[in-house]
């Protein structure tokens, strides 16, 4: 047995590991839900693009630069009473999913975009020469066609969203990196927070090999 | 010859001079296209005219070809037969329609029925070769149990119906244009756009795909219109050809009189490109040197028609007393029909030498003085 690992402490690190993944897994559907449709506004609107409009696509790209601009730690104080509205609370693990979400849904629409950006123009005119609608081609060709670099992206921004994570302890919102912070470190037991790094990494790693597993049998090519 | 003379002369005017006999009646035509204009703006406002006034028919059934370097213009006016590319102004007639005239709806509906063949063959590596060529039926609303058959149907004109399970990733060049081929006839259209279908192959594979692709064309009863930059492609295949340079069509005729009888010096580069003589310089310079009070002159003879089988070298040597030295010779096909091409090396008189050319001209050969490298050394030099 591990000698420090007391009882109460065991709790608090399986109810911080629950924390994490309901923050993570919550912020990332909703990124998902709402980065998926922003990106490909973004890839339709932008020169040279289905339905190409720059007073769509440049207010876009500046909002979610801005977003992506700003330290995640500002933006999650930022727009407490944007959470408030949301959640109904600001502080807690259901009020942090909503920065999360919404500092990963301007991640994940960029690197969704980029992947849309990766699929071969010449599929995107044969379905045009071949009678498809505009929304056709959206989810017929640029959908299907980038999905490897789709769930690369979602990786990644699973990943990033652990990290962002650990922040959320700063709006009470719990989770391994909090845990870390005031046992590691405030209480001095270098030991919690060693193992809330070694699990951090452990489940890093999960996420990537998942990720690069499901990219390798999704890929045609 | 620049046709933009002919303007946005209505439908029935014919517009074309060349190769009369051949030129389709505007109501037979599959395509008509008038006074095509379109530029992009380029680097620094200066404008790019991709198409310059074009007009060009297509008849129904026939494989039409357009030739041209890139940057000619031809990729765009391909691209203004489906609009997939919109001209700045023009008319666009595809089976009797103004496609210029209908919404986006009705496009839609007549792009299924004017297939299309690219390059890069522009399938969908996300699904199989099947589910590549469902897709224009998908799009369309066909049913899956019609769909499967139009597929099996597909898959088996050209040849691949056990790669139905493939992906494309798996396919070989020729297969994959295969696969594109059948893409593009499962909504069984009436019209074959091929942009430089066979470019990305190779030499025994483009054969292949064009004898695909004729086989076809009598089959079917398609009509196709084919961008290419190799002549070699439009003498393999094409009934009548256009040749196209800066955004103008320069030369339209039957492929066998535009390759016998070029008018424009852009077209013999082309053809010269193809079944043109090549002279080494290193053998010009061993040919002898003329006797004085003679000359030399290389000359390219092309033998077609009636005469082509008469003993005309020997019979002009002894008629204008001079030396005719055979360089090369050959004998090839355009579209079907026999021709001969030889390099002569030409010793006389420079009046006899004058008087054979104008008697080969009057056997109808098509006599082509050719540059003597070693002549234009001495000249350089005197």
């Amino acid at each position: 047995m591990i000698p420090w690992l007391t009882p109460m402490l065991e709790q608090l690190f399986v109810e911080a590991a629950i924390e994490t993944l309901t923050m993570v897994a919550g912020a990332a559907f909703i990124a998902i839900l709402f980065g998926l449709p922003l990106a490909l506004l973004l890839h339709a609107t932008d020169r040279g693009g289905l339905a190409q409009n720059g007073l769509v696509n440049r207010p876009l790209g500046l909002l979610i630069n801005a977003v992506r601009s700003t330290p995640f730690i500002i933006l999650m104080v930022a727009i407490v009473p944007f959470t408030r509205l949301v959640a109904g609370t600001s502080i807690g693990t259901g009020a942090a999913i909503v920065p999360l979400a919404l500092a990963s849904t301007a991640f994940i629409a960029r690197l969704f975009e980029t992947a849309f950006r990766e699929v071969d123009r010449g599929v995107v005119e044969a379905a045009r020469a071949m009678g498809a609608t505009r929304l056709q081609i959206l989810w017929k060709v640029l959908v299907p066609e980038a999905l490897p670099g789709l769930i690369a992206a979602v990786t990644v921004t699973l990943v990033s969203l652990v990290g962002y994570s650990a922040m959320a302890g700063a709006v009470g919102g719990g989770g391994l990196g909090d845990l870390g912070i005031r046992f590691g470190y405030q209480r001095f037991m270098p030991e919690v927070m060693a193992s809330v790094v070694i699990v951090l990494i452990l489940f890093v790693q999960g996420l990537q090999s998942l990720g690069d597993w499901l990219v390798r049998r999704v890929r045609r090519r | 010859m620049p046709v933009s003379a002919a303007a946005s002369a209505s439908p029935p005017a014919p517009h074309e001079a060349a190769a009369p006999a051949a030129a389709p009646a505007a109501a037979l035509a599959a395509i008509a296209l008038r006074d095509l204009r379109r530029h992009f703006a380029g680097r620094g406002g200066v404008a790019t005219k991709a198409l310059d006034g074009v007009s060009l028919d297509v008849a129904a059934g026939e494989i039409f070809g357009i030739v041209g370097r890139s940057g000619a213009g031809k990729s765009t006016l391909i691209r203004c037969v489906n609009l997939l590319e919109r001209p700045d102004s023009g008319e666009v007639r595809v089976l009797g329609e103004e496609l210029l005239d209908l919404d986006g709806a009705a496009l839609r509906d007549r792009r299924r029925r004017i297939g299309m063949v690219f390059q890069h063959f522009n399938l969908l590596s996300s699904r199989t070769v099947a589910d590549n060529v469902g897709f224009p039926l998908e799009v369309a609303g066909v049913p899956r149990a019609e769909r499967e058959t139009r597929i099996r149907e597909a898959l088996a004109l050209v040849g691949l119906a056990d790669k139905a399970g493939a992906y494309p990733a798996q396919l070989s060049g020729g297969q994959k244009q295969r696969v594109g081929i059948a893409r593009a006839l499962a909504p069984r259209p009436r019209i074959l756009l091929c942009d430089e279908a066979t470019s990305a192959l190779d030499p025994e594979t483009t054969q292949e795909i064009l004898a695909l692709i004729k086989r076809l064309r009598d089959q079917l009863d398609l009509t196709v219109l084919l961008i290419t930059h190799e002549m070699a492609v439009v003498k393999e295949i094409c009934d009548r050809v256009a040749v196209m340079e800066r955004g103008q069509v320069i030369e339209t005729g039957r492929v066998f009189d535009v390759f016998t009888q070029p008018r424009h010096p852009t077209t013999r580069r082309f053809i010269a490109d193809t079944i043109g003589h090549f002279i080494p310089p290193g053998t010009v310079a061993r040919l002898p040197a003329p006797r004085p009070g003679e000359e030399r002159r290389l000359l390219q003879v092309l033998f077609a028609g009636p005469n082509s089988t008469r003993a005309v070298i020997s019979e002009a040597s002894r008629r204008f007393a001079l030396d005719l030295d055979i360089i090369s010779g050959r004998i090839d096909e355009i579209a079907g029909e026999p021709f001969g091409l030889m390099a002569l090396a030409a010793y006389g008189a420079p009046a006899q030498i004058d008087a054979t050319t104008a008697w080969f001209a009057e056997l109808g050969l098509t006599v082509t003085p050719v540059a003597d490298p070693a002549a234009q050394t001495k000249a350089e030099a005197a």
